[in-house]
């Protein structure tokens, strides 16, 4: 398509664009006052309930928490594709050198590495009490291993988080939250039901299922970013290491 | 204050669009993606916020406190996760683009040969 034809299409779409946009946010309820009756109502009925008291917590891996479920899938599919596009470009068995290290860099990546391992377990295990949750969690243990990738170097990096440690993690996190909701089906209730009874409002033992789907959302977004980081890695810094620097 | 807001949502947007139409490189395409997608929060966060609302996290905070909107809070959670897979597919789709005809140049990826 030439740049004159792209334009011919181009201004109508952002015209019809403009249009929607402006009625849309019209209509709109002012700022600071929003109509939201199901977001009032689990405000009023989330800690009562469940026990929990990060209501947006309870939001995702209880009352909607097969919305989670699906979204759970879609990282799933996509890490599965892009390990998929990229697995022809990464065999890459360690081999070559790494250069040489930098000697404050281990001393302040291992006094990086205990706190943050803390916040992202921090995150998991209390995220249904406090800010947090499994995907925050994730994120940050994912963090983790590239604290450790720095620390390490690509070389001893790709042999320890080969696929065969990352690939069943991802299983487990995705397979773990179905066998959340499947444990509901057979103790008799609906999928995904919350099991184990609310408990004490607050503490560490309240929430029920929650909790476990938190620690397998976390594992399961760790595990993801841990493959797209070692891909990636692969595609891109393994032909550079093994090509010393070209 | 109701228009500064959504002003400030609909300014992201249209700077991601922007530079996805000019985009001459797909990494510069899949980052200016995730710009227009930033308009989502802000703007999924401006609904839901409830003026002197605190956030929906009953911990220290007397229940039935005036909060704001978690369920747009979720959604906005679910909105991040999305766009960080749309883009880690589009980038590995990059990576295959530059192997195989060693550029990332839109325009000259025009007509994709097998």
């Amino acid at each position: 398509m030439s740049p004159g034809t792209r334009r011919v299409v181009l201004v109508p779409a952002l015209a019809v664009l403009a249009a929607v946009i402006g009625a849309g946010l019209a209509d709109l309820p002012p700022f600071g006052h929003p109509h939201s009756p199901y977001g009032d109502l689990l405000n009023r009925v989330a800690v009562p309930e469940r026990h929990t008291t990060n209501v947006v917590a309870a939001t995702v891996f209880d009352y909607r928490g097969f919305d989670t479920l699906g979204e759970e899938f879609i990282l799933f599919c996509a890490v599965t594709g892009v390990v998929a596009l990229l697995r022809d470009q990464t065999e890459d068995t360690g081999q070559g050198e790494d250069e040489p290290q930098n000697d404050a860099l281990p001393v302040v990546l291992m006094l990086a590495f205990g706190p943050c391992v803390v916040i992202a377990a921090w995150l998991a295990a209390f995220g249904y009490l406090t800010p947090g949750g499994g995907f925050q969690a994730g994120v940050v243990f994912a963090g983790v291993a590239l604290l450790i990738y720095l620390g390490v170097g690509h070389r001893h990096f790709v042999v320890a988080a080969r696929d065969r440690v990352t690939d069943p993690l991802e299983g487990l996190g995705a397979g773990g939250y179905v066998v959340v909701g499947l444990a509901a089906l057979i103790a008799g209730m609906p999928f995904l039901h919350n099991l184990f009874g609310p408990g004490e409002t607050g503490t560490f033992a309240s929430g029920g299922s929650i909790g476990l789907l938190n620690w397998a959302s976390a594992v399961e977004v760790a595990a993801a970013n841990l493959l797209l980081f070692t891909h990636f890695l692969g595609a891109h810094v393994a032909p550079l290491v093994r090509g010393g620097g070209a | 204050m109701t228009v500064l807001a959504d002003a400030v949502a609909v300014w992201i947007f249209v700077l991601g669009l922007y530079g996805v139409a000019t985009s001459r490189n797909l990494i510069h395409l899949a980052l200016c993606l995730t710009v227009m997608q930033s308009a989502t929060y802000v703007h999924l966060l401006v609904a839901g916020y409830k003026r002197g609302g605190t956030a929906p996290i009953f911990s220290g905070v007397p229940l039935g406190a005036r909060t704001v909107d978690p369920i747009v809070q979720a959604l906005t959670l679910t909105d991040i996760v999305v766009s960080v897979t749309v883009v880690a597919l589009i980038l590995a789709l990059a990576l295959d683009a530059h192997k195989l005809r060693d550029t990332i140049d839109p325009e000259e990826l025009d007509e994709f040969r097998g």
